[in-house]
């Protein structure tokens, strides 16, 4: 009787506690999603009536040069910023856990970026990579079109967006650097190892997982960057269509044009792209990621 | 030996000291530009310090935006995701790793789909139902898709599974119903992890841009970031002013950071991966 009554109670609380995420979840997310993939099928616009008009949006998406461009520009966003980003932070997070003073200041200067709005962000570094009066082409001589040069903007921003991330992709893999139990480095540095040599065969391997994390984390930011484009290339930037990502392309389409049905086309687009990218390093981790410990 | 490590330490601290100017140099430039005249950053060459110390751009970025507002709708928006954070997914993540229903894994299934699909995806609908409601340009708004969050309660869901459930039998023997040993036994004892959600709810509410931008078109009714949105967007030639506002709208952030330095880091190493 007693036991009885407590499973009841379970299930009365249980119920009861998971309620408002539940619902909450119906409503926000799982209703939203539903919706989202019926209006891909749909020529909706911002008002008025719409119908159903098959495939129709995503045969548009394949044929538009400006959405290939955008598939093509998230992925070399992520080419750009991904491996040499990641290994940047790699880099400051070996050297936050050498023996030296000042150690967490440094991590809360390379940290810094991360609670600054990336407005903001964008903003200084729009100004300070202004063709004319920029204090970069000042400083180092050079007389490049940072920001409206089509060829040149995608790596202006991918700098910005490395500046940004390097911080906290430092604070994630220190944490697991400093997990790696000292005896270790104790044993090579008996037998002699060098430094760099204790980074290879002990430090690499044993943050490998970490790493992983790190990575795939900033391969799915990079896929969805908006932010830092929408603020340094806006509308009427001549160089707008060399660095437009996906998700800025499904900004302007669903909430400057009001093409709602094609946008939500290119925004399944780009979740399904994320999905399978996400996917192969899953499939690929089992190569170089060591979870023995 | 000993040479070789004062070799290495010294490189690290160079290293590390480049870094550090790297990182904190357009903040510099940003606070030296904002105390400038449109017609000095013109200049060339440039000056580095401003020839004189002026405030005209400040007064200016807060005559074209109500920093007054912004900063009040930025706050209230980042309590009320907090709390709503905080409580909901404490009492899911709790139910999810205590108690026993009916149904259970079946919706912890959806709870952990939801949390690895891109929120991108459900903005166009979630839009559609504030413009149904009429709440656009309202707090309401700004609020809507972080009522509830599924990362929240997956995070907090494992906070509550290091506990170990005798704590919570030995509650339930004195007496304390499923709510009471929650509240009173088992909530504070997730208090870290409560701390790390709260600082990564936060600082994801205070720079997302895209939410506030379409849902609170109106500029005493939005936030800091779409507020600087709108600045860039209207005198986007006029730095100075451009930098002023910016400065403004990143201040109160970047001393609640310095304040508490410790717990935005450790919280924000805890809820790392997402």
């Amino acid at each position: 009787m007693k036991k009885k009554a407590k499973i009841d109670q379970n299930h009365f609380w249980g119920y009861l506690m998971v309620a408002p995420t539940i619902i909450g979840l119906l409503a926000l997310n799982v209703y939203p999603f539903l919706q989202t993939i019926y209006l891909s099928f749909t020529n909706a616009k911002v008002f008025g009536k719409y119908k159903f008009v098959g495939l129709s949006n995503y045969m548009k998406m394949i044929t538009s040069e400006e959405f290939l461009r955008a598939t093509w520009n998230t992925i070399l966003f992520c080419i750009l910023t991904v491996p040499l980003g990641v290994l940047l932070a790699l880099v400051v997070a070996v050297l936050l856990n050498a023996k030296i003073k000042g150690k967490t200041a440094f991590r809360a200067i390379f940290f810094l970026p991360m609670v600054v709005a990336p407005a903001a962000v964008a903003m200084v570094w729009k100004w300070m990579f202004n063709a004319e009066y920029g204090i970069i082409n000042t400083v180092f001589h050079t007389h490049v079109d940072w920001i409206t040069d089509p060829n040149v903007v995608i790596i202006t921003v991918a700098i910005v967006a490395i500046w940004s991330a390097i911080g906290y992709d430092a604070v994630l893999l220190l944490s697991g650097i400093q997990n790696v139990s000292k005896s270790y480095y104790e044993a090579a540095g008996l037998d002699g190892c060098s430094k760099i040599q204790q980074f290879w065969y002990i430090t690499l391997p044993m943050v490998s997982p970490t790493l992983f994390v790190v990575l795939i984390m900033r391969l799915m930011a990079s896929l969805k960057v908006y932010d830092l484009l929408y603020m340094m290339v806006g509308e009427g930037n001549p160089a707008l269509g060399k660095a437009q990502s996906l998700i800025y392309l499904f900004y302007r389409e669903s909430f400057v044009s009001g093409n709602r049905g094609y946008a939500s086309a290119i925004v399944i687009w780009t979740v399904l792209l994320i999905g399978v990218v996400t996917l192969l390093q899953f499939l690929g981790q089992k190569k170089w990621v060591n979870y023995e410990v | 030996m000993k040479k070789n490590r004062g070799m290495s330490v010294g490189m690290t601290y160079a290293a590390l000291i480049i870094g550090s100017v790297i990182m904190i140099f357009p903040f510099v430039w940003m606070l030296l530009t904002a105390f400038k005249t449109n017609a000095e950053v013109m200049q060339i060459p440039p000056t580095i310090l401003p020839a004189n110390w002026n405030l005209d751009s400040f007064v200016k970025a807060t005559d074209l935006l109500p920093f007054g507002n912004l900063y009040i709708n930025t706050i209230l928006l980042i309590v009320g995701r907090v709390i709503c954070a905080v409580v909901f997914c404490s009492m899911a993540g709790y139910a999810f790793a205590k108690l026993n229903f009916k149904g259970k894994n079946f919706l912890f299934t959806l709870v952990i789909v939801q949390q690895m699909i891109p929120g991108q995806i459900f903005i166009i609908p979630q839009y559609q139902m504030i413009a149904k409601l009429g709440a656009s340009n309202t707090l309401f708004a700004l609020i809507f898709p972080g009522i509830v969050s599924a990362f929240g309660t997956f995070f907090l869901r494992q906070a509550y599974l290091g506990i170990p459930d005798e704590v919570g039998e030995a509650a339930y023997l004195d007496g304390c119903n499923r709510w009471q040993t929650f509240i009173k036994v088992m909530a504070p004892l997730t208090k870290a992890s409560v701390a790390a959600l709260s600082v990564f709810t936060a600082v994801f509410a205070y720079t997302d841009l895209m939410w506030p931008m379409i849902v609170n078109t109106d500029i005493n009714a939005t936030t800091l970031s779409a507020g600087l949105s709108s600045l860039n967007g209207q005198f986007s030639t006029n730095y100075p002013v451009l930098m002023a506002g910016s400065l403004l709208a990143m201040l109160p952030m970047v001393a609640l950071y310095l304040l508490f330095q410790k717990q935005f880091i450790e919280g924000v190493a805890m809820t790392g991966g997402k």
